[in-house]
């Protein structure tokens, strides 16, 4: 078993190895890099997480597994709400999101945060892809640690 | 019935398998950005020695363990840690005569499970992220060493060995670290 903190760790390194603090300019690159790798995680971890599940009804069930399941296997809880406008667009609030709760609970650093959410933003859109579902997701952070997750449903 | 009655696996497994995913994941990105695979495992080794430098921290945080006598003391150590944050127990062999390097036998590594490596990628040291660990953890209460593997299970040997030797006691005014 690894313990939750290396975990934690390895991820601050990689937003510092990824994102460093001093390269504004190309700012966009490197998080696409952090979405990316969470992306691989995503799709192949959603395979491992979902081998003894049922298969799913709809759209709407998926989203439901992600935010039970899938998220607590990620951060051993479920996201705090989810609402959808039944065209394809989600939105996941997290009220305590774990890379967010060590950080301060202010406005101190906002501007510093969307770079811990990078990765996440790709963890769920890697679990919907290998599920079938394309989408686009996006982050902010409301009031830290509370942050809020959108799923933009492809449809072609 | 409702889907979490039949979730898998036991719940401690998973964070084993998010974390090997994500360190695939992550060594598989550092490839493809850099041209040789040597650029890799340095870039991995700094990242572990900063992974250190905290994780150190948490360690005596949480086992409240006091300072180091010798350096069989500070092998028994890396054993604990290893054991809290890996969930394995690595064997220490092979202590040199004068007892300032050893080396830590690690049986199934939890961050090569399922993973294999191609031939065109023998030079990568796909686990350098934990010699760089011990670095930057040690550093941290004043004991400089090297740590490097001797033998690498990914690359056809029986086992992986990570060779730890001392190389000096860091004088109590020198600040910690160079980047």
């Amino acid at each position: 078993m690894v313990d939750d903190i290396f975990f934690d760790f390895l991820h601050i390194e990689m937003v510092n190895v990824f994102c460093p603090q001093n390269a504004n300019d190309s700012k966009e690159i490197n998080v696409s890099k952090l979405e990316e790798i969470g992306f691989m995680t995503g799709y192949r971890f959603s395979e491992k997480s979902t081998k003894d599940c049922q298969r799913f009804k709809d759209e709407l069930d998926v989203m439901k597994f992600i935010c039970k399941e899938f998220w607590s296997s990620l951060f051993k809880k479920q996201i705090d709400n989810l609402r959808t406008n039944h065209q394809g667009v989600y939105v996941l609030l997290d009220n305590k999101f774990r890379f967010l709760t060590q950080t301060s609970n202010g406005k101190q650093y906002l501007d510093l945060l969307p770079k811990y959410l990078a990765f996440t933003c790709g963890l769920i859109r890697g679990a919907l892809s290998n599920l079938g579902i394309v989408s686009i997701v996006t982050a902010e952070v409301v009031v830290s640690p509370s942050c809020r997750f959108q799923v933009q449903v492809q449809r072609t | 019935m409702s889907r979490s009655t039949i979730r898998s696996g036991d719940p401690k497994k998973v964070s084993t398998d998010l974390f090997c995913l994500t360190y695939g994941s992550l060594v598989s990105q550092l490839l493809k950005d850099s041209d040789t695979p040597e650029d890799v495992n340095k870039q991995l080794e700094r990242m572990g020695y900063n992974i250190g430098l905290r994780l150190v921290e948490d360690f005596l945080a949480k086992t409240a363990s006091p300072r180091c006598l010798d350096f069989k003391d500070v092998a028994e150590k890396i054993q604990s840690a290893f054991k809290m944050y890996a969930g394995i127990t690595p064997s220490i062999v092979n202590w040199s005569s004068a007892s300032d390097e050893f080396s830590l036998v690690l049986d199934n590594n939890p961050l090569i499970e399922s993973v294999e490596l191609p031939d065109n990628l023998l030079n990568l040291k796909y686990c350098n992220i934990l010699p760089g660990i011990i670095r930057g953890a040690l550093e941290m209460v004043q004991i400089e060493v090297n740590a490097w593997f001797v033998q690498d299970y990914l690359k056809g040997d029986a086992t992986t060995e990570l060779r730890v030797k001392f190389i000096k006691k860091l004088e109590e005014a020198l600040p910690p670290g160079e980047d």
